[in-house]
């Protein structure tokens, strides 16, 4: 197929053809392309719309600062929008289309937005949609949020699987260009451990793209030899496609490589794999990114950066053009001429800004002295107007505004880069990231010969620090070329918008604007006008920003100063940064013990934290959640059932201080706390409010097992551990956590005694020998350990068993068989919450960290006569009001209306507000034994108000109904069914 | 980050959970005179420095040992790491 800009020689493959598909147009490419350089060669100059104007744009660069050329790549859910052609690495069967656009990308309807321009000038977000009011929400905003965004998302799962990795080096050398490779050469040679990293799919740099010489042959040839015997070292490793974005605390940086990304499929593999690398130093060889001059109309299709043109001629083989004319401000753009001029492309005219500039060229135009003022053409740049009035064609303009070091890397750790006017350009300051060096072009070392040099002392340096002794290799042969800059930021006659931003399409008169309504400091300028935002940050627009505003200031560039660079240095996908940790493995799952069986036996199972827990077990006929926990309870109530509470934390304690330790911990006394006893505990913040609770066993002397809540299992332990090993450091006591060790399970219900007695070995469980809050050691079904205690969190006569976790399944299972006699049923989490609702035991939603002691009733349990954690803080008058709130029961004054939970309780007569509010619902449950709701909440003075009636108001539920307040033990206020 | 854990050697710090200014060591004697405004302070004062801070770092997904890191709240530099226990031991803190 026809690629009619395809000149001479390049880097690509001229044997192979690949195909690619362009806005559904077959088009033609070589290994070795990039989307963009195909795209050239093909002709296809328009490539997008800009932002805000919907203007015609083209490629204007070479690498990953491209502004203009985002498009979104291949298709159905693998889509990915904002992609920078010239990152794109050809492959055959590539899909691609352009964005921004409403209708074809040729007639985009949205372009009207450009002659409305004037509208559309910095800060008009804010000026304009103020009114009428009204308007907002159903007209503006629908319209700015239709506008706003550039590619579109496939709105389908990303089918790609990325991965995280890890990788640690003596240094990091960041940038595989010249500086880079002779660093490499150099710390290779020496033994240390190495990591490369280049964004590019070629390594070689600028080598790529110039036609130096390097030891006499081509640089390119030099930089393919030195990455293949980099290769070939057992202690470098060497990686292209991928980019370092990030530099973190303590020589650590965020890499990402692309994998697949330049294959038509993975084939399974990740697609990208986001690496943490560890180093003790690394060496910043980034280079320089070049930026452009504002003058009229500089943002046509067909404008680029003449450093880019100069990559597409010498690396890609690909002219942008046919008459190219070249504008510039130092001696870097002459090169740009030659170049094109040797490989027989027409030069139809080089303007140099500097009337002193030095050289000449056979056979091309010359004006030294002036500058492109305006240019024509439509959808592809036709001719420019030079400042001296001469008309001259063109159908590319290469522009040399001079080069940016990439300064991004030094200043993540807020390191401020400064100037430097010889170079006409920031360099990374003395305050680098610690452990980073910089080298060749991003340190301002901008001739070849230079970069080489520099890159080879710093290693040296660096290496020598690091103990290994320099390979002292020879500097490459290369010969150093002039690089004389004399700034020529913007073009001053002329009416024309002149861009500075292209992606933002800010443009000069936006800046001037900017600082004349008050936005002087540089970050003011960026988020008024969006200069340097979006997927380039800039790269190719932030400098002369910068000088368009120093200008207009009366100050110096260094006085405006820039704005800050943060990590990443070019966009990273959030897949990338998700890596596995997606759908069902977002976060890992704790299985109980008992989950096979459950799952087995109808369970339907609830997220508690990172557990999953069996929630009901659904019977034959049942329909919904309610029947099936309705008789869960009731089976229960009236005979056995069996509920796993593996997920409450438990904490073994042991030590000769063990009991002295518990006692510092818990607010009420566990000092004399039996052997072969349990005891409830509560435990209180350090400023007075209720933490957790639980009940703590002593199995022996020194020896005692802890439960807290499933939900603070393991900031108590953690708490407990601070306790231990800095506020009371000489305790003998030590502390394991063993939630995951031992399979426990409630046995609950008037015929739990039977049932058990038939699976411990050789235990008295009569109420005298085994009575409520007893707790032992024993074996069960022959021989098996395990750990009894008889303690009730549904008010029945209940005890909970604990075995090895190993012993789980057959736990479960062996009960099971055993309780078959006496009708057993196993219960899930919800049945266990009704029956604490029901028996008025506080759980999370009144342990909500708002509630003290007093409040839940609790008040007696706060020791006066000891030293605990939040003991003193809890005396405060403030939280001991006799007029504060109590924890009471509620059940609905009609019997048939169902509680819900979050209503707040006022006064019948009262309004509804703030000032009337008297306490709120915790807990609400149906009760299959009373036959209603009941309730659990707060009420002010709620132990004095038994009997009250008053309205429960809950406008989210729109209820609002009449309860009456009752005691929190809704069934067995006395406690004899636990004791029994 | 990198925390050189004393026992461990260097570890990153997604290993570690953050607690706060070292101060919380020296608990209030509950039951001393003056007990309710030293509670005060200990609950609710505390230094924000700009430079170097001593703070409290647990490393849970590691040994469970407290430790004491001196951190540059500027810089991220960290001056030096001991166990909590010996730190709190040095402050008269036994049981």
């Amino acid at each position: 197929m026809n690629q009619p800009n395809r000149i001479s020689d390049g880097l690509v493959d001229r044997a192979t053809a690949l195909n690619f598909d362009w806005n559904g147009r077959q088009m033609s490419a070589h290994p070795g392309d990039t989307l963009a350089s195909a795209l050239l060669a093909n002709g296809q100059v328009l490539v997008g719309r800009s932002f805000k104007y919907h203007r015609p744009r083209g490629i204007f660069s070479a690498g990953s600062e491209e502004p203009n050329a985002l498009v979104q790549l291949r298709k159905g859910p693998a889509l990915e929008p904002n992609t920078r052609a010239a990152m794109v690495e050809m492959f055959d069967g590539l899909s691609a289309t352009s964005q921004n656009h409403r209708g074809s990308l040729e007639y985009d309807l949205m372009a009207v937005n450009d002659w409305m321009a004037r509208w559309f000038s910095a800060g008009f977000y804010y000026k304009t949609f103020m009114w009428p009011k009204a308007f907002w929400e159903k007209l503006y905003e629908p319209a700015i949020r239709a506008s706003a965004g550039l590619g579109k998302l496939s709105m389908q799962p990303d089918p790609d699987v990325y991965d995280h990795g890890f990788l640690h080096c003596d240094l990091l050398i960041i940038g595989a260009g010249p500086a880079g490779l002779v660093a490499a050469l150099e710390a290779g040679n020496s033994g240390a451990r190495v990591i490369v990293a280049d964004e590019d799919f070629l390594p070689g740099g600028r080598l790529n793209a110039e036609t130096h010489e390097v030891n006499d042959i081509s640089g390119a040839d030099w930089a393919a030899q030195t990455v293949a015997e980099l290769h070939a070292m057992d202690n470098v490793r060497f990686m292209t496609r991928t980019t370092v974005y990030g530099a973190y605390d303590h020589g650590i940086y965020g890499a990402l490589e692309r994998m697949t990304d330049h294959l038509p499929h993975s084939g399974g593999k990740p697609r990208q794999v986001l690496w943490r690398i560890y180093t003790k130093r690394a060496l910043l060889c980034a280079g320089a990114t070049e930026r452009s001059i504002a003058f009229g109309n500089n943002d046509r299709p067909g404008i680029m950066l003449a450093g880019a043109v100069r990559s597409y001629a010498n690396r890609f083989g690909v002219t942008p053009g046919k008459r190219v004319a070249v504008m510039t401000n130092n001696d870097d753009g002459w090169r740009t001429a030659r170049d094109l001029a040797a490989k027989g492309v027409h030069v139809t005219a080089l303007i140099d800004t500097r009337a002193d500039a030095p050289g000449s060229m056979a056979g091309t135009r010359i004006i030294k002295g002036e500058a492109v003022a305006n240019t024509r053409g439509r959808k592809a740049l036709a001719q420019i107007t030079v400042t001296n009035g001469e008309v001259i064609d063109a159908d590319c303009l290469a522009v040399a505004g001079g080069w940016s070091p990439n300064v991004h890397l030094t200043c993540h750790q807020r390191g401020r880069p400064t100037w430097r006017d010889d170079i006409a350009a920031f360099v990374p300051g003395g305050d680098l990231p610690p452990g980073m060096s910089v080298a060749g072009a991003a340190n301002g070392a901008m001739t070849l010969a230079a970069a080489m040099a520099e890159a080879k002392a710093k290693t040296v340096s660096i290496l020598a620090e690091l103990g290994h002794g320099p390979a002292d290799l020879p500097l490459p042969k290369t010969s150093d070329e002039t690089a004389g800059i004399t700034p020529f930021w913007h073009v001053k006659s002329g009416n024309k918008r002149a861009w500075v931003d292209l992606q933002n399409d800010v443009t000069t008169k936006d800046i001037k604007q900017s600082h004349q309504e008050g936005f002087h400091a540089v970050e003011h300028l960026k988020r008024y006008t969006t200069l340097g935002m979006a997927t380039d940050q800039g790269k190719t627009a932030n400098v002369l920003g910068l000088a368009i505003m120093a200008e207009t200031s009366g100050k110096s560039i260094p006085e405006t100063g820039t704005t800050i660079f943060r990590p990443p240095y070019s966009p990273v996908p959030i897949g990338a940064f998700a890596g596995r940790s997606r759908g069902k493995n977002f976060k890992p799952f704790r299985l109980t013990p008992s989950h096979k069986w459950a799952r087995e036996n109808g369970a339907d199972f609830v997220e508690t934290g990172m557990w999953l827990r069996a929630q009901w077990f659904k019977q034959g006929p049942e329909k919904g959640w309610r029947d099936s926990v309705d008789r869960e309870v009731i089976q229960t109530r009236g005979g056995v059932g069996i509920c796993d509470v593996t997920t409450l934390g438990k904490i073994d304690i042991q030590g000769r201080d063990a009991a002295v330790f518990l006692n510092k911990i818990y607010s009420n006394a566990f000092l004399k706390l039996p052997v072969g006893k349990v005891r409830y505990g509560l435990m209180l913040r350090e400023d007075g409010i209720a933490y957790d609770d639980g009940t703590t066993a002593r199995l022996a002397e020194n020896h005692f097992v802890m439960t807290t809540t499933t939900a603070n299992a393991v900031t108590v332990f953690r708490n407990m551990e601070f306790a231990r090993q800095c506020l009371w450091p000489d305790l003998d006591v030590h502390l394991i956590s063993t939630t995951d060790g031992w399979a426990q399970f409630a046995v609950a219900g008037p015929k739990s005694r039977e049932l058990l007695s038939k699976v411990v070995d050789d235990l008295d469980l009569s109420n005298e020998a085994f009575p409520f809050m007893a707790c032992t050691e024993c074996t069960v079904f022959g021989g098996t350990p395990a750990r009894l205690f008889r303690i009730s969190f549904s008010g029945e006569l209940a005890y909970e068993i604990a075995v090895p976790a190993r012993f789980g399944d057959s736990m479960i299972r062996a009960m099971m068989e055993v309780g078959r006699e006496f009708d057993a049923v196993p219960y899930g989490t919800e049945a266990l919450g009704v029956m604490r609702i029901e028996k008025g035991h506080a759980a999370g939603n009144e342990l909500n960290g708002q509630t003290t002691a007093a409040m839940l009733g609790l008040g007696m349990m706060v020791s006066k006569t000891k030293d605990c954690i939040g003991s003193k803080a809890s005396e405060r008058p403030e939280m001991n009001r006799e007029d504060d709130m109590r924890l009471v029961g509620f059940r609905p004054v009609d019997r048939n209306v169902i509680l819900a939970a979050g209503a707040h309780f006022l006064a019948p007569g009262d309004p509804a507000d703030m000032a009337h509010d008297q306490g709120w619902m915790t807990s609400v449950a149906f009760s299959p034994e009373l036959g209603h709701s009941v309730g659990l909440g707060f009420l002010k003075r709620g132990k004095a108000r038994m009997g009250e009636t008053l309205r429960a108001y809950n406008p989210a539920r729109d209820q609002d109904i009449l309860v009456e307040v009752c005691s929190a033990h809704h069934i067995d206020p006395e406690g004899e069914r636990q004791r029994g | 980050m990198i925390i050189h854990h004393p026992l461990l050697g260097p570890r990153d710090a997604a290993e570690f959970v953050y607690k706060g200014d070292v101060s919380l060591i020296d608990r209030p004697d509950g039951m001393g005179d003056g007990a309710d405004d030293a509670f005060h302070d200990y609950l609710y004062l505390r230094e924000n420095p700009a430079g170097e801070h001593q703070e409290l770092w647990y490393h849970e997904q590691g040994d469970r040992s407290w430790l004491v890191v001196t951190r540059n709240t500027l810089t991220h530099e960290i001056s030096n790491v001991e166990l909590a226990r010996d730190l709190a031991r040095r402050r008269g803190r036994s049981a």
